[in-house]
Formats: C-alpha cells, sequence, structure tokens
C-alpha cells in the first residue's frame, strides 16, 4: 500500500517538477541575461492557461489549441518586452520589482474583465481522461504521464538548444557575461525579446497542461510564481542545468511532502498534532530547502556567472 | 514646524467634521488610513532609509495582528498585554529572519525575505484552531482599562492618530540620531562604512528588527479596527501592497509612508466604490496598477519627492 | 607593526598573492610598487579584512588579526583608503569625516539625541579637513568635489579613525601633476606630524610620489615580493629595473 502511495507520489512530484522547469527556465534566463526580476512571469503562465481554455473552446481540440496558445502567450510576451520591460532593465531590483508587480495587478484585472471573476474549465484531451496501468499493476493517470512525457521531450529540447546551437551559445554567453556578448556583436536587443518570448512560450505550455488538473483562475499566477523563484534560487540564476534539478527538487520535495509527511506524522504523534502540525511543515519544506541552500551555497547549486 | 502643527489640527478635526456632515464610514475610513500608514513608515525605515528591499514584512503586520486575535479569542483582551505581545512576537520574528536573510544581499535578500513571509503564513494557514484559512474573528476591541471604550470610532480615531504621531516622533528622532546617521552612510556606502570601522551586519539588523516592531504594532491595530484576522495579511501581496504605498509616497522621504497609504486607499476607495468594511483580499482595480507603473517608471521619488526637493540626508 | 607571512589568495584558478612575506616597521612609510594587476590591491584588501586569506598569518601589534572583521580591525587600528574614491557621495564633506569620527567615539546605538547637537564631534572632525585642507570645503556636498579634493577625503576617511598604520591605495590615481603634488604634500604633512606619528604601508604607482615619501620599497610583480629594500638599492636593483622599474626610473 504505502510502495504504491510512495510511487504514486514520486511520479507527482516529478511531473510538477517537469512543468516547474518550463517556468524555471524562462525566468532564470531572463534574470540570468536581462537580469531583471519578472514577477510577472506567473502572468503569462496564468494567460497561457486562459487562452488554452478559449482555444479548445474554439477549436473543440486540446491538441490543435496547444501550438496556438503558445504561439499567442509567446506573442503576448514579444509586445510586453519590447514595449514595457525593455524600459526597465538598466533600473534597480527594486523598481523592477514593484514595476513587474504593478503589472500582475494590471493582467489580473485584464483577465477579469476579459473571461470573468470565476475560474473556467480546462478539460485534459479526451483519450487522455482515464488511467494506466504501470509495470508492477499500479494504475496512474494517462494525462499526468502525458505530462511528464511532454516536460521531458521539452527539457531534452532546450538542453539541445541551449548547449548545442549556436543561439544557445549566445544565449548561454549573454547569462554568464553580458558586457561580453555585445561585445561579440550579438545583436541584444532582439536576443532579449527572443528569449523573454521563448520564456513566455514555455510558461504557456505549463499553464495549459497543468490547466487541467489545477484550477484556471486568476491568481494562479502568483503560487507558482513564489515556487519557480525558490527553484531558481535553489539551482542558480542563469543556469538552465540549476532551473532543471532545482525544479525537480522542488517539485518532488513538495508534492511528498505534502502527501507523506502528514502520514508520518500521524504515525508518530497524536491525531491533534499531526493535523496541525503536518500540513504547516509540508508546506513550509521548501523554503527550508532553499534557506539550507542559501547557507551553504550562497551562489545556488549550479551558478551561471562566475 | 508650522506645516506639521497644521497636519496635526487638521486631522484632530476630521472626525469632528465627519460627525458634523453624518459621514461616518470616512471616520473608520481615515482610521484604516492611519494604521498603514504606520505599516508603510515602518517599512520605509527599512527599505526606503536601511536600503533593504524586504519582500516580506507583511509577515511582521500580520504576526501582530494574530497575536491580539488569539489572544483575544483565549479571553485576553487588555490592550497592555495584548499590544506589547503584539510587538514583541513581530520584533522576534524580525531578529530570526533579518538575522538569516542579512546574510545575503541583492535579490537573494529579497527571495528569501519572501520566502519567510510565505513561511510564516502558511504556519498561520495550518493554524485550524485559530481559524485557518478561513481567519479569525475578534469577540471584542482590546480594553485599555480606565472607562475608556475602543469600539466608540472617535475614540478609537484618536488613539490611533496618537500613536500614529508617537511612532513617527520617535522615527523622527531616531532618523536624526547617531543610529540613523549610520543607516544612512550603509545605505550610501556600505563597504566604506565597514571600513570606517561600523559593524554594518549590526546596525541593518536592529534597523530590520525596529521596523518589524513597528509593524506588529501596526498589525495589533488593524486587527482592533477590523475585529478579523486572516493569513492573507501575511501574504506576500500584501507585502507588495505595503511596498506599493511607499514608493507611491516617496522612498526614503521621510513622509513617504503615510502619505503613499493615504493615496493608495484613497484610490482604491475611488476605484472600488464601495465602503470597505474589513475587506483583506484588497480588490485591486487595474487604474491602480496603472499608476503604479507609471510612478515606477517616471517618478521615482514618488509624490513625496514631487512636492519637495530632496536634501541632503545630513 | 605589521607582519605578514606567507600571505596567499587564489580567485579560480587565478593565484593573485602568492607567498608573499611582508613586513612594515612602526613609524615608517613602506611603499608597494609593482605593473597593474601585480596583486597589490588584493594584498591591501587581506590586510585591511574585506579580503580574505587562503593561507599565511597576519600579524598587527604583534597580534594575529587573521580572523578579525573588517571593521574590528579598523577599531584597532588598521585603516585603508580606496584607489577608486569610495565616499559618502550625498553627505557633506564635514559630515562625510563626522561618520568616521563617530565610529570611534562612543556607541552610535543611539536613538534619541540628535546628532547636529554633537559640536564635539564636529570639531574634530573640522580639524581634520583643516588637516587635508577641505576646511573650505565643509558644507559642500561631496560627490560636487573635484577629483582631487574627493581623493583628499578619501584619505581624511581613513585619517579620521586614528588608524596606526595607514594603508592608501594609490591616492593620486587619476591626478594631474599639480593634484598629486598637492597629495604628496599631504601625506607629509600626515607622517610629519608631531602628536602622533602615522605609519603609512603605500601602494602607488607614481614615482615621483613613491621616491619622495618612502622610507622602504618593496616591489611586488604577478603576485609575489621579489625585492624589499631602501629607495636607492630598490633604484638599481636589476630585477626590479627588468621586471618593473624600466624607464620609469626618470632622474
Amino acid at each position: 500500500m504505502t510502495g504504491i502511495l510512495f510511487l504514486e507520489q514520486s511520479l507527482n512530484g516529478l511531473q510538477f517538477g517537469l512543468m516547474l522547469f518550463l517556468l524555471a527556465a524562462g525566468l532564470t534566463l531572463v534574470f540570468g541575461i536581462m537580469d531583471m526580476i519578472n514577477l510577472a512571469h506567473g502572468s503569462l503562465y496564468m494567460i497561457g492557461a486562459y487562452l488554452m481554455a478559449s482555444f479548445v473552446q474554439a477549436t473543440g481540440s486540446f491538441w490543435l489549441a496547444l501550438p496556438l496558445a503558445l504561439v499567442a502567450t509567446a506573442l503576448v510576451g514579444a509586445a510586453l518586452e519590447v514595449t514595457l520591460l525593455r524600459k526597465l532593465y538598466e533600473r534597480d531590483h527594486l523598481t523592477q520589482v514593484l514595476a513587474t508587480f504593478a503589472l500582475i495587478l494590471i493582467t489580473n484585472e485584464v483577465v477579469r474583465l476579459v473571461w470573468g471573476p470565476q475560474s473556467i474549465m480546462l478539460n485534459a484531451p479526451a483519450g487522455l481522461t482515464g488511467p494506466v496501468e504501470l509495470p508492477g499493476g499500479m494504475r496512474y493517470a494517462s494525462y499526468r504521464l502525458a505530462i511528464i512525457a511532454v516536460g521531458a521531450a521539452v527539457a531534452v529540447l532546450l538542453y539541445f538548444l541551449v548547449t548545442k546551437t549556436r543561439v544557445g551559445m549566445l544565449v548561454r554567453a549573454g547569462a554568464s557575461n553580458r558586457e561580453m556578448a555585445t561585445a561579440m556583436g550579438v545583436n541584444i536587443q532582439r536576443l532579449f525579446t527572443a528569449v523573454f518570448a521563448l520564456g513566455a512560450a514555455l510558461c504557456a505550455l505549463a499553464g495549459a497542461m497543468l490547466g487541467p488538473i489545477f484550477a484556471v483562475q486568476v491568481g494562479m499566477g502568483e503560487s507558482i510564481l513564489i515556487l519557480a523563484f525558490v527553484v531558481i534560487v535553489i539551482g542558480g540564476i542563469g543556469s538552465i542545468r540549476g532551473a532543471f534539478v532545482g525544479a525537480l527538487l522542488v517539485g518532488l520535495v513538495d508534492t511528498m511532502g505534502r502527501a507523506l509527511l502528514p502520514i508520518a506524522f500521524a504515525k508518530m504523534f497524536s491525531p491533534q498534532v499531526a493535523s496541525n502540525l503536518g500540513p504547516a511543515l509540508s508546506s513550509i519544506l521548501i523554503y527550508v530547502l532553499m534557506a539550507a541552500v542559501l547557507v551553504f551555497r550562497p551562489q545556488g547549486l549550479f551558478p551561471a556567472r562566475g | 514646524m508650522k506645516k506639521i502643527a497644521v497636519l496635526i489640527a487638521l486631522a484632530c478635526l476630521f472626525p469632528l467634521a465627519m460627525h458634523a456632515m453624518g459621514q461616518y464610514f470616512y471616520i473608520g475610513f481615515a482610521t484604516r488610513v492611519l494604521i498603514y500608514a504606520m505599516a508603510a513608515a515602518s517599512l520605509n525605515l527599512v527599505l526606503g532609509y536601511g536600503g533593504m528591499v524586504s519582500f516580506g514584512h507583511a509577515a511582521f503586520f500580520g504576526a501582530g495582528a494574530y497575536i491580539v486575535g488569539i489572544l483575544a479569542v483565549e479571553g485576553v483582551s487588555s490592550v497592555w498585554i495584548a499590544w506589547p505581545a503584539a510587538i514583541a512576537v513581530a520584533a522576534l520574528a524580525a531578529l530570526i529572519i533579518g538575522a538569516l536573510s542579512l546574510r545575503t544581499r541583492g535579490v537573494y535578500f529579497i527571495m528569501i525575505t519572501l520566502a519567510f513571509a510565505q513561511m510564516m503564513y502558511y504556519v498561520f494557514v495550518s493554524m485550524k484552531a485559530y481559524g485557518g484559512d478561513d481567519g479569525l474573528s475578534l469577540p471584542t476591541r482590546s480594553t485599555p482599562g480606565f472607562g475608556i471604550d475602543l469600539r466608540n470610532d472617535f475614540v478609537w480615531y484618536y488613539l490611533v492618530l496618537a500613536l500614529l504621531a508617537a511612532v513617527l516622533y520617535l522615527l523622527h528622532r531616531l532618523l536624526h540620531a547617531r543610529f540613523g546617521r549610520v543607516i544612512g552612510a550603509i545605505q550610501e556606502n556600505e563597504t566604506r562604512a565597514t571600513a570606517i570601522g561600523y559593524p554594518v551586519y549590526g546596525y541593518k539588523l536592529l534597523c530590520f528588527v525596529i521596523s518589524g516592531a513597528i509593524a506588529g504594532l501596526a498589525g495589533a491595530l488593524i486587527a482592533n479596527h477590523t475585529g478579523y484576522v486572516s493569513p492573507s495579511l501575511l501574504h506576500w501581496i500584501q507585502s507588495g501592497t505595503l511596498m506599493i504605498m511607499v514608493i507611491l509616497g516617496g522612498v526614503g522621504r521621510f513622509w513617504g509612508g503615510p502619505v503613499g497609504a493615504a493615496v493608495l486607499l484613497t484610490l482604491e476607495e475611488v476605484f472600488s466604490g464601495s465602503p470597505l468594511l474589513g475587506d483583506y483580499a484588497l480588490h485591486w482595480q487595474l487604474p491602480v496598477g496603472v499608476i503604479l507603473l507609471l510612478v515606477v517608471l517616471f517618478a521615482p521619488q514618488g509624490i513625496a519627492g514631487l512636492v519637495k526637493k530632496k536634501s541632503a540626508f545630513a | 607593526m605589521l607582519l605578514l607571512k606567507n600571505i596567499s589568495k587564489r580567485f579560480g584558478g587565478v593565484v593573485a598573492v602568492d607567498g608573499v612575506d611582508l613586513d612594515v616597521a612602526a613609524g615608517e612609510v613602506h611603499a608597494l610598487i609593482g605593473p597593474n594587476g601585480a596583486g597589490k590591491t588584493t594584498l591591501i584588501g587581506q590586510i585591511s579584512g574585506s579580503l580574505p586569506t587562503d593561507s599565511g598569518e597576519i600579524r598587527f601589534l604583534g597580534k594575529s588579526i587573521a580572523g578579525l572583521p573588517q571593521h574590528d580591525r579598523v577599531k584597532a587600528g588598521l585603516a585603508r583608503s580606496y584607489q577608486i574614491t569610495s565616499i559618502f557621495r550625498r553627505f557633506s564633506v564635514l559630515d562625510n569625516v563626522a561618520l568616521a569620527v563617530q565610529a570611534r567615539s562612543g556607541s552610535s546605538f543611539s536613538f534619541w539625541r540628535p546628532v547636529a547637537k554633537e559640536t564635539g564631534l564636529f570639531e574634530e572632525a573640522f580639524s581634520i579637513l583643516q588637516e587635508i585642507g577641505l576646511e573650505n570645503k565643509k558644507g559642500h556636498i561631496s560627490s560636487t568635489l573635484a577629483h582631487g579634493e574627493q581623493r583628499a577625503l578619501e584619505v581624511g576617511l581613513a585619517l579620521a579613525t586614528q588608524p596606526k598604520l595607514l594603508l592608501l591605495d594609490e591616492p593620486t590615481a587619476g591626478m594631474g601633476p599639480e593634484e598629486s603634488q598637492r597629495m604628496i604634500a599631504l601625506i607629509q604633512r600626515l607622517i610629519n606630524r608631531p602628536e602622533s606619528r602615522v605609519t603609512v604601508l603605500l601602494v602607488e604607482h607614481d614615482m615621483d610620489a613613491v621616491f619622495r615619501l618612502a622610507d622602504r620599497i618593496s616591489v611586488m610583480v604577478s603576485g609575489r615580493l621579489i625585492a624589499t629594500d631602501f629607495p636607492e638599492k630598490i633604484r638599481m636593483n636589476e630585477e626590479v629595473r627588468k621586471a618593473y622599474l624600466g624607464d620609469e626610473v626618470a632622474a
């Protein structure tokens, strides 16, 4: 019984971690290359989910709507970058925090105006609504497996993009030393816009895929944003590899902590204590993890910058 | 000096004017503004004067509120116990969080203060005995004894006003005393401050704790004002709101906190169109976000900065 | 007064300071010269405490200061000035120095009494301004000062801490000939003060300043100390001439 629970939760953690990676990758790139804290990153995630829901409704097909949502969100991201965020690169972090925080407020209201204040439905595609039998006899939601597959595929793609292509090399150069990259003649402005649009598309993918699992509602961006920040702080700012490791770590610790800690506590302490302490401790587990990493490795696990 | 006298006079006359016009709602609204003015002023100390971008300030505000709430529910509603307790707990939280966070700098500092605040948020969410996610209603306002009834809106307003005035006066003295100078020097050039012999970490930590303690007092007041506490008081969105107040009013300007609180809450009142009755999940409207964006981009010294030219700190 | 034994510092793969032995005698002016990138500023950082040292011993006034944080070293009498001007730009000239005086005169954990009332503090600060020649600019915001004046303030800040050993990192950096002469004169006034003779470890590129001020000269090249001797001997040292001085030994 516990073996299956453990396996199920690890798969859930893996799934959540991979989606977190999509968010964290874009966030860490923007932070590492443009040295900009972007609190509105979570808003792109939310916009992606909402656009996905609308496209599904319009086209009737999940898989048709997905690329549309990605492209649309990427365009939104690019537009934001060109008109507004570009002005923030040279400013101090506090200004960036406040400006992008204002952006969160604005996008939340815009979404509320366009789609209404209620959360909206986004369903898993037909064909993936049922469970699948895994080797060993365990049944697991097929949709969640699909998420794992998509997440892993994108991770591999990103890895190739960043390490094996010329564009990726420019991105990595920019992450470790912006001045050098400029001196090398890279069109920094276009690179930045491209990076931002890519980040937005990744957010949209995460939002679209997690939509059927979590609710699609205003404010969904904030809750996952802070997790993404924890991921990149743990992983190291500017590092894709760090974002990957960090995201898996956070995804697994958070998911398994929430599921298993209360059970462990119930076995060890009185039900009174367990019902209060269990959820509290599991919620703060990842923050404890982040604090621990910061104490021993203040630059994160895989710092991109020297 | 004269300006301040005028300001105090206006503040004292305000409830009487409202009473004359029969507009009682605005007395409560003004009290709320005063409380947030205190909270914003406390953030301004650590952010504007200390240069520490703390994104977890709401944790101290909310902790103070919760202490009052929990004590009230447990039957302890004396002002003389509950409020010092709120301040003490908030100060202690600030001591622990500050001691750990101030070992980092830059964006890591921002993130770690944010994370700690979220930790405290979740701690209070998980306290099912005290309402958990739904929050906690206070059975009564704090009782100061001496026959003073704080449920009277007028009395309550004047008490809050007196406390705000006291806090602002203390801050004023602090900023012009040796401690304030050192904090200003540290913000200006931390490396050199160390190089002339100041133990910078200790000063920053103390500044952080003082700021947290004041926020705790403001929290105790808000709990009394609305008669309700909820974990959303500690949420990082609330921290962001306090930051917005400070930036709107003017970071590092003495009146930045109060001005920003007044402006933001008034804007919110105007834009949301409906009377606020202890609504913690502030329903931000689009224009507020836009105004904030414009201020941040084009008037980084905030509103107080537009009014007065910045003079040398000393 | 200051004794360094086998001091090293690496940054990743780069060895910035490599096994340096150095001593500074009480009351002397000891110049530290060498080409750019020789490790001089790194060494100063290690002595002052802003950089941790990887290995080796540092003894100040007979006591090891290895674990001591920078602000405690300042309290012990070891102060530095910076090669790139590092002052409190938005403060006035007088307030800059007053801050340094304040640091060593009583506790600054004081929250009530306005500093403006502490006339003693400002009188002391003013006398330091007179020593560095900035008394006429006491009310000016320091960022408005000319470069040479800012460099003087730079030294003044370190001086205000009443150091026993003053680490001056290229005080004439970025100065034209006239300003340099004034800085040299300033330093000469400092070291010839009757009341309290300040020992100086002077990092410099300006050879004129070095040969006019130094009692002894140490030469650093690529992180290593290659010679320590009296100025005339250094002038004639073959290795030093090869590595560094070359045509710079004009007259």
